[in-house]
């Protein structure tokens, strides 16, 4: 009781202490510098019209590599932590006709939706990570709704190792063509999509890039998914 | 008087902080983690709000003078997914405990070392 006690003492000063700090960051004032020149040249300088996309793959897109990066490693990390020479499936309960039926039948849709997501990250919300995840979700339906289901592991991890190196040799391209790790080549030495701004074939390598994280997130998540549904059994 | 969002911000934070220091189960501790991370995210997201703006998608009557901040949103995006990786890590090191010591007590299994 004393130490519940003394936790939320401790906390209040945290949180007096955070309120004061942000008493001086008004809300909903203008506040943005390097955001207004972001919004004002990000048609022209990238041919996206979503300006988070923009921001996250092209003006800043050594965080998105080094957020690749981080999910790679957690995604090997979970697999070599959780792994076993014995580890299979042991769900005992199979699902009822209405879900396995239910979960044939939206398995489609919502992987194109997925796909739809990160195809379109230059034009509407979304892009990589929320299309990954959306069909990570697909195949998360899969493993609830069937008792036996595993993903085809070999093509996976190699689909996962393959998106991976495709992102960076889209970076290696525009250090050939135009000096610098990560320069959208298609756009500004290209040229490619500059009279239809706005349609589906703009935007630069957002889309290339965008596809290549989506298919690379949503293996990840489907394979971490199957690391943790697994069980050890014994012989 | 501090904004509401800000406000529920920092209390997200907080009650994150709670489960961290008063709880005693691993997977209860992992879970005031995720509402922590969720407080920050949602604090970076309110602080590039800008009143009377709409989302920083450029279209049809959405020009550069009327969108909000797009920056703390692609640090969002980062966070969320750095979140997402750090809590997959996470989960499976507590599969990994309860296996080993059978019990997610933190207290228990600091007794049960070595």
């Amino acid at each position: 009781m004393v130490k519940r006690l003394l936790a939320i003492l401790v906390l209040l000063i945290i949180g007096y202490w955070l309120a004061q700090g942000l008493a001086n960051v008004p809300f909903g004032e203008n506040k943005m510098l390097v955001g207004q020149y972001y919004l004002d040249h990000v048609k022209e300088q990238t041919g996206a019209v979503n300006a988070v996309t923009a921001v996250v793959v092209n003006y800043r897109g050594f965080d998105t590599l080094g957020e690749v990066t981080v999910l790679f490693i957690a995604s090997t990390g979970v697999a070599a932590l959780l792994w076993r020479r014995k580890r299979k499936r042991t769900a005992k309960t199979k699902g009822s006709v209405v879900l396995t039926t239910g979960t044939k039948l939206l398995f489609p849709f919502v992987i194109l939706f997925g796909a739809y997501i990160f195809i379109h990250g230059h034009l509407t919300p979304g892009g990589g990570f929320p299309g990954g995840a959306t069909i990570a979700t697909a195949f998360l339906l899969l493993y609830m709704a069937f008792i036996t289901y595993e993903i085809p592991h070999r093509g996976f991890e190699a689909t996962e190792g393959l998106a991976g190196m495709g992102y960076v040799l889209v970076g290696l391209i525009g250090l050939a063509i135009g000096g610098y790790f990560l320069l959208d080549w298609v756009w500004q030495t290209w040229g490619f999509g500059h009279e239809n701004l706005g349609r589906l074939f703009s935007g630069g390598f957002i889309p290339i890039i965008y596809t290549i994280i989506g298919i690379k997130v949503g293996m990840e998540l489907s394979g971490i998914v199957d690391n943790m549904l697994k069980e050890e059994v014994s012989e | 008087m501090i904004s509401a969002y800000y406000f529920g911000s920092v209390a997200l934070i907080l009650i994150g902080l709670y489960a961290v220091l008063v709880k005693k189960n691993l997977l209860k501790i992992l879970i005031g983690l995720g509402i922590m991370e969720t407080g920050v995210n949602l604090l970076l997201i309110s602080i590039g709000y800008v009143s009377g703006r709409s989302a920083p998608i450029l279209s049809e009557g959405i020009g550069p003078n009327q969108a909000v901040d797009p920056i703390p949103q692609a640090l969002v995006l980062t966070a969320i997914v750095i979140g997402v990786a750090t809590t997959a890590m996470a989960l499976s090191v507590a599969i990994l405990i309860y296996e080993k010591y059978g019990t997610l007590n933190v207290e228990e299994i600091r007794r049960l070392r070595g």
